[in-house]
């Protein structure tokens, strides 16, 4: 098996690949991040100051927004994609995302159940 | 060099599978993704601590008084042009480019302290108003989140030194290449912290 057969099975994160490739694609990558990144942070900013969606919706659409910036970055700034070669990362990905999810959900429910079963006064009042 | 480089590149042949172990390349880049999901783990905690007591501000100011956006938008185009010219710096690296190299670094490390100065200037500015740390458990939680991005922001900058130096001394060899892969990583890493800070801490601050 040749060492240019092994590469193709595994990558680190953030592996640039610029022997293989020419130094125009290296940077078309991340002038393509910059530029879904600069778009998606642009709309967080001016989404509350605008009119242009449904005011209870804001909480919701600036949690999206923050989402597909975060997956925008891992893709193109720390090269963590969906390939064959990327599995072992994206396994990693994925458990920690599993612990940062139960992490920050499960404290919101869990002190959002206790506030909201503390009677009397409103809360915690620190 | 170039067969002992190679020989320290690939290991032992037959070690790990027919295959062989991957390259060394490979799992220093993985070993260092395994340690920023475990930071990530501990910012997760910082986050939840945050957003349970966002609002617990004991008749003190909240985040609508205290946070400039202004500022905050200010700190995120540093922050995001920084993750951008880092990654040009990278490229640099693997192709070898001392020059554009250095460039990308220094730029990058520039645009790493305006934040930082911002950052700090924001911090200063709170205390001074009487908004420190000690004031509520929502600023309690928002100086630790704040500031142990903060934190990794400056041990960033000093890593970014750090690699230019190495780069000037040593050349672009194979071990410092796997470091400039670590700090690029590192430093893509803390944008995306910063994402989620900069949604949850500020905006949702300000306008919820």
């Amino acid at each position: 098996m040749s060492d240019s057969h092994r590469l193709e099975l595994e990558t680190a994160p953030g592996d640039e690949h610029a022997e293989a490739e020419d130094l125009g694609e290296g940077i078309t990558g991340y002038v393509v991040g910059l530029g879904l990144a600069v778009l998606l942070t642009v709309v967080a900013f001016a989404l509350p100051s605008l009119d242009l969606v449904w005011a209870p919706s804001i909480p919701v659409a600036l949690g999206v927004l923050a989402i597909a910036q975060m997956g925008v970055h891992l893709v193109f700034f720390l090269h963590v994609t969906t390939g064959p070669d990327n599995t072992n990362n994206v396994l990693a990905l994925a458990f920690g995302l599993i612990i940062v999810f139960l992490v920050i959900g499960g404290s919101l429910w869990i002190m959002h159940a206790m506030n909201a079963n503390m009677t009397g006064h409103g809360g915690m009042g620190m | 060099m170039s067969a002992v480089a190679h020989a320290s590149a690939y290991g032992a042949p037959g070690m790990a599978s027919h295959l062989g172990p991957p390259p060394k390349r490979i799992v220093t880049g993985y070993g260092f993704w395994i340690f920023l999901l475990s930071d990530f783990v501990m910012f997760s905690a910082f986050f939840a601590a945050y957003a349970v007591l966002a609002k617990a501000t004991d008749g003190g100011p909240g985040g609508r008084e205290l946070f400039d956006l202004r500022s905050v938008a200010a700190e995120t185009a540093a922050l995001l042009a920084s993750s951008f010219t880092c990654g040009l710096g990278s490229i640099a690296a693997s192709r070898k480019q001392a020059m554009a190299f250095y460039i990308a670094m220094l730029v990058t490390g520039a645009l790493g302290a305006i934040f930082l100065g911002l950052e700090i200037k924001e911090f200063v500015g709170l205390v001074a108003q009487g908004a420190g740390p000690t004031r509520s458990a929502f600023l309690s939680g928002f100086f630790t989140l704040v500031g142990c991005h903060g934190l990794h922001v400056s041990l960033g900058l000093l890593w970014l030194l750090t690699m230019i130096a190495q780069v000037m001394a040593k050349g672009f060899r194979a071990d410092i290449l796997r470091r400039i892969l670590c700090f690029s990583l590192f430093w893509h890493a803390l944008d995306i912290i910063w994402v989620g800070i900069f949604t949850v801490v500020y905006l949702y601050g300000v306008y919820l």
